[in-house]
């Protein structure tokens, strides 16, 4: 009896938990490696946006007009499977978004020295790609560089020559068989990922056991026939992929540049991969940050009317008239004049490139703030002529408890939809604008910096194509799960459309 | 050629939804004879308009394909037919028209587009002479200035005038059949009259057959040569008007019949048909109504009962009529219904809870970019009336004569141009904030549709215990929930209902914890605006005997807004008798339904179809459409329409005249008295 | 019909006013000319003397909002504020940061950037409508699922991509049209025609996904079922019911953006090496030429206030239901 509520309790506790426990996994390691922690603004944002997301779902799993659309999206075969590669984008985003410098070795006069560059987890994770930068472009897995040099032999003789990579497969002999090589590394990188997720699998084969108090045989079954509400075979099988493709990459880039290397020799994966967490921020926070106003003022216009309503349209309907670019040009112009000239204010380049990124999520949320607050106040006139709310009044209470307990869980639909469905529409916009020249900060990894970098490069002959492809292939499976997922959420939160 | 033009036989129409397969209709068989009108009626959700659709093969998408049985024209199976051969039928042989003439229209299409498009598609005129064409049947349907209205939009036209375009476009094709679904629900009781006389002529002169569908056992009563009655899915009985009128057979019917509000059964409770509607996604073993029915026995619980065809082309889907099973039945119990326990209160204790005097709310209609005031709507001009303590003033009238605006008047709900509201003496027109706020337990209202007068994202104990909250009413937490859990019984719900959400409840259902939020603050009155005009008639029979036992126990008042004069016989004690934002007559409650003495209750009353052939009032209708509030006719409103119109009447408002208990405002009156 | 259309411009000066107050205080009160001259001049040695300079060539050193050594109006109208944001009404641009006269360069890169624009509009308009109309009339059978899906995969497609994919694959690989540049004349059209096809393809997706739901919003109402109650085949159905109505939320979305069309097309323009008011933007935002962008930003939310108000007229002339006494 004591042992099953003490395995539920343990059950209920396990995200917190594993929580707590990786947080205090890393507040160890900060001790022992003797790291100091760097707090990036929008590093705390996205704290606070785990936190808040955690703590919706909390709310949402006691209250049923939240648990029901809920339900429906995790019902949703499309929707499940985008959430699965939407998670690990975003654990690739977490994982870049603790910083910290290393120490640099031996004490300095005023206690510890520390490197100047901030470092990630994901920085260490991928430190190899992140050390070996070859002289310039070399294309994916390739042994040698794209550009032919002068190569001056003992003899005295020059020749024009393409040069092995310093790095890039460095580890094969000259004339030993490249292919062969790259083969077994894919087939062993298959075998890791398969091998990773089964052991993933076994762990939830355990909980799902214990949990339903069922036999191996019938939760595999369950799983394997879909006979169950939750598209677990689709989800399964959406994982095994991305972690054999997770595999392949890794056992590859052990010894090349899978996605070749960039101008300067970077290497693009790992470049690509660190506009994982530039993206999300621009999807994310944007939204977070204009939600506040957008939310308030909306419902203050719609439900006292008159002269308030007059300002707050006012307001948006300015703002909104100025075409977007401009305006996040002109500001990101200014802003761009105020760092050159407050050099002082800004230390380390991390920190102002991360200001720049979190003053660009700050414009274009007050650019696109607009929309939503119309929205609201639209919703909001139409509340205020339902027959609860006349009770509401007829009752006596006071308007501002009238807005918290009757209009803002009635619009909180409507956000949810817009946050859902502008995230993919600010990742594209990210890349539009660092190619006109107001995006992040070009030191920022990002794939508007690439696609931007990539265009000079399609001109040279022979093409170089590969940054171009990986930021084409890494922005689209990202925009393109979050667009098939923001349908089913609005599907499922929209009542317009619950009739049919 | 058979004498029946419609056949329908053993009609299965499913969708596939969560919890499987939902059989909307589930073996619906009948005949429709040439010229003749038969009746389909029922409750909402029992598949009336379901086997219309079936018959047109109009379904929604999610019953593509999920028809089975035969729909028979002239021999012709039409669920057989190709969807070409199909086109040809719709509009030529079978017409349709739908309950909401507001949106069957093409908004942005001429009216005489969208009748010409009919011609087209199924006669051979073309040009100008499918124009005279239309012009001649927009003439027909009774359209004043035919010839003018053929360009214009549907939205200048009112709800009548448009439900009669409809009527034009169904008869472009001069079909064999019409299908009715409802097609004066939407409308004004004095419209309804005016369309289904309409549609009574026409059918004649055409020679149509027609289907109409309603839950109104007065249409029924005033339409029907014979009618069939629809439960979850299926047809329970079929007879002719006489004999369905003079004995209904079912129990389903019978209880229809007796839940039914009426003048001569104010002095006991209505009888109910207990439960709701069930739903149609479970398989069914035994009666349908089985759990609902007043004469079942063990043996409806596990028989499902055949339809056992009787004389006459009458049927009845009962164990009653069923030689094998009828025996075992048990003789129908003698329950009388309850006679209400007159309690003190009833007889009224004197006093006045409410006094409203000369009470006016225009509406500004504004206009340019520094908001002036072009014009007014006057909504409520001019209206006073007293509602003493436990008693039920009955406010009639059709819509946009200004009821509800009355309603929201006195609540304070909306800002009073003029007149005063006096509650218990004392003036609740001048009250402002935080001295309003408190006033506000004393009164209260119920609205009209019960999935709109609730906060979908509150728990029910929540929604209850807002007032109790922002009163300070009971501001202990367990003392609290007692009151919200005894609240809850005492309108006829489950205690745990108050752990869950509104949508969980059906409207009856919510209706009760509408009332319940209502009494949690204690009120005096209650404002009842239109409480069961969305619920079905045994629903809204449950729904008044709640108000009527409440009033015997607490002495409560009651506005009651309605246009129903059955409810108003039923319920109330003194009627006021609204048009165009004034009192046009004012009484107690049998004087007034006996003997109106204004035009327009005259009016008003004639059209309410009667159940009873017998009672039906000579038929006074009324010409055209009420006129607007923005630009009110000179002299007394209803001249335009009023069929004793005096050079007097166009000229100024006449003054009340006081005749016995009631008062009228009518210059007819005004002579006899001087 | 005229008072209104009187009034809705009227409504529309205040927010000019609002626009032009906000470009002032982002452009002279958050960062002073100082400031602006210092990150022009670049470079770390900027003496005093080459600031002053700079803002004296380009009339930066006059008082913000209120001159007090000028004498009568000139105490107003001798101020930043006047000559840089007021005479912005008269529509005097003024010049460049690198003295070229502005009102010249909008009339003369006018005709290309149109020269884009509108073809774009025009046919990615009857595009986007034929498609959604196809998906409306297949709808709920596979034809309609898979061009729904094709939809969303297109739009999650960057705009970029379209432009470098269509560059590389009819300019590079097929050699139809040259990759970029501009001419006059008819010489223009085979410089025009791949950014116009490209305007269009990366249209699509976000156009016909959107359209396609108004179109279905429209085919659940009633009068659609009045219709088909009728025997009209569904051509007819699609055709004349729902495509009159589907039309009007469609029209006057597109009315909104007509005007703007003027602005050209940013992104387009400047990988096409096309010489219109988009890659002017881009090329002042580039180089940080602060009068052109101010220019352009009024320029464009008067364009867009010229939209709002063209879309309200459009309601009165397409519905029937609006009509203004």
């Amino acid at each position: 009896m004591s042992a099953s509520i003490t395995k539920q309790r343990l059950r209920q506790w396990l995200l917190p938990v594993i929580a707590l426990a990786s947080v205090c996994a890393y507040i160890a390691a900060v001790w022992m490696y003797d790291l100091k922690t760097v707090w990036l603004w929008t590093d705390l944002l996205v704290y606070v946006l785990i936190v808040s997301m955690a703590a919706f779902f909390s709310v949402a799993k006691r209250r049923a007009h939240l648990r029901e659309p809920l339900q429906r999206i995790v019902e949703n075969r499309t929707a499940m499977v985008c959430l699965v590669v939407l998670a690990g984008f975003m654990t690739i985003g977490v994982l870049d978004s603790v910083h910290f410098r290393l120490p640099s070795g031996g004490a300095g006069d005023h206690g510890k020295r520390y490197a100047p560059e901030v470092t990630s987890i994901l920085d260490l994770l991928m430190a190899q790609q992140r050390v070996q930068m070859e002289k310039t472009y070399a294309s994916p897995l390739s042994l040698w560089q794209y550009e032919k040099v002068t190569v001056e032999y003992p003899d005295g003789r020059h020749e024009r020559v393409y040069p092995r990579l310093q790095f890039g497969g460095a580890h094969i002999a000259p004339g030993a068989a490249h292919r062969q090589d790259i083969l077994r590394r894919v087939a062993s990188g298959v075998g890791a990922g398969l091998m990773m997720g089964g052991l993933i699998a076994l762990l939830a084969l355990g909980y799902a056991m214990s949990r339903h108090a069922a036999s191996a045989r019938e939760v595999v079954s369950g799983v394997m026939r879909a006979t169950g509400a939750i598209p677990w075979r689709a989800m399964w099988l959406t994982l095994f992929l991305l972690l054999i493709a997770l595999g392949v990459v890794w056992a590859l880039a052990g010894e090349y540049h899978v996605f070749g290397t960039d101008k300067v020799g970077k290497d693009v994966l790992y470049k690509s991969v660190k506009s994982i967490r530039t993206g999300l921020i621009i999807g994310t926070l944007t939204t977070l940050v204009m939600l506040p106003f957008a939310v308030f003022l909306g419902i203050l216009a719609g439900y006292l009317r008159g002269w308030v309503d007059d300002v707050i349209q006012y307001l948006y309907t300015t703002l909104s008239s100025i075409p977007g670019v401009l305006l996040i040009a002109a500001a990101v112009l200014m802003l761009q004049a105020y760092i050159h000239t407050h050099p002082d204010l800004f230390p380390t380049e991390a920190e102002r490139a991360d200001l720049r990124l979190l003053f660009l999520c700050i414009i274009l949320g007050i650019t696109s703030w607009t929309g939503l607050c119309r929205l609201i106040r639209g919703e909001t006139m139409k509340l205020c002529e339902a027959d609860f709310l006349l009770a509401a009044r007829a009752f006596g209470q006071h308007p501002v408890g009238i807005m918290l307990r009757h209009i803002l869980p009635n619009v909180m639909h409507i956000v949810l939809i817009s946050v859902v469905l502008d995230f993919s529409g600010l990742v594209l916009a990210e890349a539009v604008l660092s190619y006109v020249g107001v995006g992040v900060d070009p030191a920022t990894n990002s794939w508007g910096n690439m696609i931007n970098a990539a265009r000079l490069e399609m001109a040279r002959e022979p093409m170089v194509w590969w940054p171009l492809l990986s930021a084409f292939i890494f922005m689209f499976v990202l925009v393109l799960a979050a667009n098939l997922f923001a349908d089913v959420v609005r599907d499922a939160f929209d009542p317009r459309l619950k009739r049919r | 050629m058979s004498d029946y033009l419609l056949a329908v036989k053993d009609l299965h129409t499913w969708y596939t939804g969560a919890r499987g397969r939902v059989h909307v209709l589930d073996g619906v068989s009948f005949k429709v004879r040439r010229g003749e009108t038969f009746v389909l009626l029922g409750e909402s959700g029992c598949g009336k308009s379901m086997t219309a659709l079936s018959i047109m093969r109009l379904l929604p998408m999610q019953f593509q394909n999920n028809i089975s049985g035969h729909v028979q024209l002239d021999g012709v199976d039409l669920l057989q037919l190709p969807e070409v051969a199909m086109r040809r039928m719709r509009g030529r042989r079978i017409a349709m028209i739908f309950q909401e003439p507001m949106t069957s229209l093409n908004p942005v299409m001429t009216v005489g587009a969208q009748i010409v498009e009919v011609l087209v598609q199924h006669t051979t005129l073309r040009g100008a002479s499918a124009r005279a064409e239309a012009v001649r049947l927009l003439d027909a349907a009774g359209i004043p200035a035919a010839g003018q209205r053929l360009d214009e939009y549907p939205h200048r036209l009112s709800g009548g005038m448009k439900q009669r375009v409809m009527i034009a476009i169904a008869l472009a094709g001069k079909p064999d059949l019409l299908i009715a679904d409802e097609p004066t629900t939407a409308l004004d009781v004095t419209i309804q009259a005016q369309v289904l006389d309409l549609l009574k002529s026409l059918q004649k002169d055409f020679g149509m057959a027609m289907l109409l569908i309603t839950h109104d056992l007065g249409v029924v009563s005033q339409m029907a040569d014979r009618v069939a009655v629809m439960y979850a899915g299926q047809v329970v009985e079929q007879a002719s008007r006489n004999d369905f009128f003079k004995s209904p057979q079912h129990p389903y019917s019978q209880r229809l019949f007796e839940a039914l509000p009426e003048l001569d059964k104010r002095d006991r409770e209505l009888n109910v048909i207990p439960g709701t509607v069930p739903a149609l996604d479970q398989e069914f073993v035994g009666c349908r109504f089985a759990p609902r029915c007043h004469r079942a026995w063990d043996a409806c619980e596990k028989n499902s009962p055949a339809w056992i065809a009787l004389p006459n082309e009458s049927g009845l889907r009962c164990l009653l009529a069923d030689a094998t099973w009828s025996g075992a039945a048990p003789a129908p119990k003698k329950s009388a219904p309850m006679a209400l326990n007159r309690t003190p209160s009833d007889t009224a204790r004197g006093g006045e809870v409410l006094a409203i005097h000369d009470l006016k709310v225009h509406f500004p209609i504004v206009k340019g970019l520094f908001k002036r005031a072009a014009g007014y709507v006057y909504a409520v001009d001019g209206v006073s009336f007293q509602i003493p303590r436990g008693r039920t003033l009955a406010l009639v009238g059709e819509s946009g004569c200004g009821k509800t605006t009355v309603g929201k008047a006195i609540l304070q709900l909306l800002e009073t141009t003029q007149g005063s509201v006096m509650f218990e003496g004392a003036p609740l027109h001048s009250l402002r904030g935080e001295a309003l706020r408190k006033k506000r337990r004393e009164f209260q209202i119920i609205f009209q549709d019960p999935y709109s007068s609730m906060n979908p994202r509150m728990l029910v104990s929540d929604i209850i215990a807002e007032g109790m909250m922002a009163q300070g009413i009971e501001k202990d937490k367990e003392k609290r929930s007692a009151r919200i859990d005894q609240l809850l019984a005492h309108v006829g719900l489950r205690t745990d209902a108050g752990q869950r959400y509104p949508h969980e409840f059906s409207g009856g259902q919510r209706q009760r914890i509408c009332i319940a939020r209502a009494l949690a603050v204690n009120p005096k009155l209650i404002v009842c605006d239109e409480p069961t005009s969305a619920l079905d008639v045994s629903v809204q029979a449950q729904i008044l005997n709640l108000l009527k036992q409440l009033q015997a126990e607490h002495g409560l008042s009651y506005l009651f807004i309605t246009h129903n004069i059955g409810v108003v016989a039923y319920l109330a004690h003194e009627v006021a008798v609204m048009y165009l934002g004034r009192i046009v007559e004012q009484g107690p409650v049998a004087q007034i339904l006996s003997t109106p003495r204004h035009p327009y209750t005259q009016a008003l009353l004639s059209a309410v179809p009667s159940v009873n052939q017998a009672q039906q009032r000579e038929a006074i209708r009324l010409a055209g459409d009420p006129p607007s509030p923005i630009d009110p006719p000179l002299g007394c409103h209803f001249h335009a329409r009023c069929p004793r119109v005096r050079q007097q009447c166009r000229e100024r408002y006449p003054d009340p005249v006081t005749i016995g208990s009631s008062v009228v405002r009518c210059f007819l009156y005004s002579d006899a008295t001087k | 019909m005229l008072t209104y259309i009187v009034r809705r411009v009227l409504y529309a000066i205040p927010i000019l006013i609002g626009v032009n107050l906000l470009t002032f205080t982002l452009f002279f009160v958050v960062n002073t000319p100082d400031d602006m001259a210092r990150m022009h001049l670049g470079g770390k040695r900027v003496t005093p003397e080459m600031v002053q300079r700079w803002k004296a060539e380009r009339g930066y050193d006059k008082p913000l909002i209120f001159n007090v050594q000028a004498a009568g109006v000139e105490k107003l109208t001798d101020t930043i504020f006047y000559k840089n944001s007021v005479r912005l009404f008269a529509f005097q641009f003024g010049s460049s940061d690198d003295g070229r006269d502005i009102v010249q360069d909008i009339k003369q890169r006018m005709l290309p950037s149109l020269a884009i624009a509108v073809p774009a509009f025009v046919f990615g308009l009857m595009v986007n409508i034929s498609f959604a109309l196809l998906l409306a009339f297949f709808r709920a059978t596979y034809v309609d699922t898979v061009g729904t899906v094709l939809c969303v995969a297109m739009m999650s497609i960057s705009g970029l991509f379209y432009i470098i994919a269509g560059q590389f694959l009819l300019s590079k690989l097929l050699r139809l049209v040259p990759i970029s540049g501009y001419d006059t004349g008819w010489e223009a059209l085979k410089f025009i025609l791949l950014p116009i096809a490209i305007g269009v393809v990366s249209g699509i997706g976000s156009g016909a996904r959107w359209y396609r739901t108004l179109f279905l919003e429209e085919m659940g109402k009633d009068y659609v079922r009045t219709a088909r109650a009728k025997g009209l085949s569904e051509y007819l159905v699609l055709f004349r019911h729902v495509l009159k109505n589907g039309m009007i939320p469609i029209l006057t979305g597109a009315v909104v953006v007509i005007p703007l069309l003027f602005m050209g097309a940013l992104i387009t323009e400047s990988f096409f090496g096309i010489p219109g008011l988009g890659s002017y933007t881009i090329d002042a935002i580039n180089s940080q030429d602060f009068a052109i962008v101010r220019a352009m930003v009024f320029l464009g939310s008067l364009l867009y206030i010229l939209g709002l108000v063209m879309t309200d007229i459009s309601y009165t002339l397409v519905d029937p239901r609006i009509r203004l006494q």
